[in-house]
């Protein structure tokens, strides 16, 4: 049998093996199954929730005001002066008041007292008393809708069309940010654990030394690509059990949550970019981690080699606000084609509007360019550094080994 | 020599330089079949680099380097045994499996009851399922041992394989050792430890410092370094003996020197004839150690 087969199926079988793998794998699909179920019950416990109302109360030095019409949540009530209201707030009748000074018509003015700390008004609070003010100074002249309509503006509904002037089956909103937002973490997971496994195994066997062992049997192309291959398909089954288990999930909750979830989709061209570009990434770190690992001492040091390329590859998730709200600003295609970054961005990208296709071939392409110059200079590398112990070469040494090699 | 089968090994002046330091300079050697060879030298001489070389794991800078007749080639290192001297072990894998894997990375599906016999050998067949961390120091150095032998090379090489053994264990290797040179195998041992040599070798290379000082047979070797004195453990002193122009204690025998002229016997017959009654009576050879210290010319340690 082919000895690269052999390596393959070697590292495949440990890896499937190693305690951490197996956590990491059904980690999780048994945290979502948790919120889930989680979900379900405080729902079932509960019911709705109960409305809570809020007492308001309010001095009126301007004049004129009075509650017109009382709201489910909120009750407003007159206080004469502001000691008696701030008596009854402190014996807990009202939870809070304002005072409308004598020249709120000119002014605008409306000072508001609370026992909270609060980071502002809350929102409903702010809206009681706005309408509360509105329904006052449009009293009597205005009928009962118009003074709603002044209140309640807008219900707002958008509608993405496509092409063809067709409503779009993809209307964007939270739950298209969240699939690939969700998807590209995981995509980053998957990729760092198996090469994290990759940089990890290549230091155990430097230090336990049947590395040598190893290269007396086989030659080092031999043992860097099945150790790669080996620990991507373990990589790729752990994204396959992670889809799989995705889609029995998001069945499982859209029948009981609804909403966001139950719109929840996996469109086929978005898995198809994502297990190409899940291929090409893990590919790019794992020959990156085979590097780091044959360079360093241990396997610790090797693993503070990696950190660098790690960041480099979650940074576009700093950017996440810039992709989200703008997906096609220069910055954004930029970290698009850069090999480093694509992985993740075009996942954030996907979700949000079509990446054009010219962009998408760059990326690849440019990937594919970087793996293969990197497997050259990782294979000088390795053969030069593997059998390298106790040190650690300086950045000068290992550019003059390279020149000389 | 005779040199109809095909070498071995055939190393042909073969240079390694790392920056400006040459670790291996212009050796060469040739290792027969069914033969023991001792490549020798101090620490940092360049054995490990010599034998990398030979395994295909560093490329030499110049010189050839045949195995079993060949080019080195990938498939060469199917059939060369190859312990070294920085060595582990899987330390999660089991005993069975650690021998499987490694054995088919030499290209072999190896027989389980090969390696039962093996194990067997050693007495290490009830460990069999253990992983390797459960196993004692020495336990594992015979695993490791084990894995050089386990897909039945044709060329063994062995680099201080008897570093961190017991005297059991250390005895069982070298009747290991002495039964693969029975089977027809060449076996290349290296080290430093100069009396596992002479016990087992039956030709050595001294290296120092990258470069070859000393090749061939370890008789001749020796001989050619042989003091011209003998020594002598008497009941009594000697009268003036013919030939020998000095005598020194030395422990609890006597050394005496000889004119270079005067062979031992001469003097055997003199000892005899003054009626000095003889407890032990030898000729002196420099021990593989001393004679390294000449040829390095290094103090000892």
């Amino acid at each position: 049998m082919n000895k690269t087969l052999i390596i393959l199926k070697h590292e495949l079988r440990q890896t499937l093996r190693r305690r951490s793998f197996i956590l990491m794998t059904l980690a999780f699909p048994l945290l979502a199954m948790l919120a889930i179920v989680g979900f379900q019950t405080i729902q079932g416990i509960g019911g709705e929730a109960p409305v809570e109302v809020i007492e308001i109360g309010y001095v009126d030095y301007s004049g004129g005001f009075d509650v017109i019409a009382q709201s489910e949540v909120v009750e407003f009530t007159s206080q004469p002066s502001e000691e008696e209201a701030t008596d009854a707030l402190l014996e807990g009748e009202i939870s809070q008041y304002f005072v409308i000074p004598q020249d709120y018509l000119s002014s605008g003015v409306i000072i508001r007292y609370t026992l909270e700390r609060e980071l502002e008004t809350p929102d409903e609070v702010w809206q009681a008393i706005k309408n509360f003010l509105i329904s006052n100074l449009l009293e009597g002249q205005n009928s009962p809708e118009v003074v709603e309509r002044v209140q309640y503006p807008l219900a707002l509904s958008s509608i993405t069309l496509d092409e063809n002037g067709d409503i779009a089956p993809e209307q964007g909103g939270f739950s298209a940010f969240i699939v690939p937002y969700i998807f590209s973490f995981l995509l980053i997971m998957s990729i760092f654990t198996s090469s994290g496994f990759l940089l990890q195994g290549l230091g155990e066997e430097k230090e336990n030394r049947v590395m040598e062992i190893l290269l007396s049997s086989v030659s080092p192309r031999q043992l860097i690509t099945g150790k790669v291959l080996g620990l991507g398909v373990a990589g790729l089954l752990q994204i396959v059990v992670w889809l799989i288990s995705a889609r029995f999930l998001a069945g499982m909750a859209s029948s009981t949550i609804g909403g966001i979830l139950s719109s929840l989709q996996i469109p086929a061209d978005f898995l198809v970019l994502g297990i190409i570009y899940f291929i090409l990434g893990y590919l790019l770190f794992a020959i990156i981690m085979a590097g780091a690992g044959s360079l360093g001492a241990s396997a610790r040091e090797s693993q503070q080699f990696s950190v660098i390329f790690t960041l480099m590859a979650v940074s576009p998730l700093w950017f996440a606000v810039l992709i989200t709200n703008n997906p096609n600003h220069v910055i954004v295609q930029l970290l698009t084609m850069f090999p480093f970054t694509a992985p993740v961005t075009v996942m954030l990208r996907m979700g949000l509007a079509d990446i054009p296709v010219w962009q998408l071939a760059t990326s690849i392409a440019l990937m594919v360019i970087t793996i293969v110059g990197l497997l050259f200079l990782v294979a000088k590398i390795f053969r030069t550094f593997l059998l390298m112990y106790g040190k650690t070469p300086k950045l000068g040494e290992i550019a003059r080994y390279l020149r000389q090699s | 020599m005779d040199k109809k089968a095909p070498a071995a090994a055939e190393v042909g002046n073969v240079t390694k330089a790392y920056g400006s330091k040459r670790v291996v300079d212009d050796v060469s050697f040739y290792v027969a079949q069914g033969e023991i060879f001792g490549l020798i030298g101090p620490n940092g001489a360049g054995k490990t680099t010599t034998i990398r070389m030979m395994m295909d794991i560093i490329k030499p800078d110049s010189g050839d380097i045949h195995i079993l007749g060949e080019k080195l080639r990938e498939d060469t290192k199917n059939h060369i045994g190859y312990l070294p001297e920085e060595r582990g072990l899987y330390k999660k894998l089991t005993v069975l499996d650690t021998l499987t894997y490694l054995a088919a990375l030499k290209g072999d599906r190896v027989a389980n009851s090969r390696i039962e016999e093996l194990l067997r050998r050693v007495g290490m067949l009830p460990h069999k399922n253990k992983k390797i961390e459960e196993l004692s120091r020495g336990m594992g150095q015979l695993i490791q041992f084990l894995t050089t032998i386990i897909h039945d090379p044709q060329l063994i090489i062995l680099d201080e394989p008897f570093a961190g053994l017991d005297p059991v264990n250390t005895e069982l290797l070298k009747e290991i050792v002495l039964d693969l040179r029975k089977q027809g195998k060449a076996v290349i041992l290296s080290t430093h430890q100069m009396n596992q040599v002479e016990e087992l070798c039956d030709r050595i290379l001294m290296i120092d410092h990258g470069r070859s000082v000393l090749y061939g047979k370890l008789a001749d070797i020796k001989k050619k370094y042989r003091d011209n004195s003998v020594l002598v453990d008497l009941e009594g002193e000697p009268g003036e003996l013919e030939g020998v122009v000095g005598s020194e204690p030395e422990g609890r025998y006597l050394e005496l020197m000889l004119d270079g002229k005067t062979t031992p016997q001469q003097v055997l017959r003199q000892i005899v004839k003054q009626g000095v009654a003889i407890n032990s009576f030898q000729v002196s050879t420099p021990s593989l150690h001393q004679i390294f210290l000449q040829v390095a010319g290094k103090k000892d340690e």
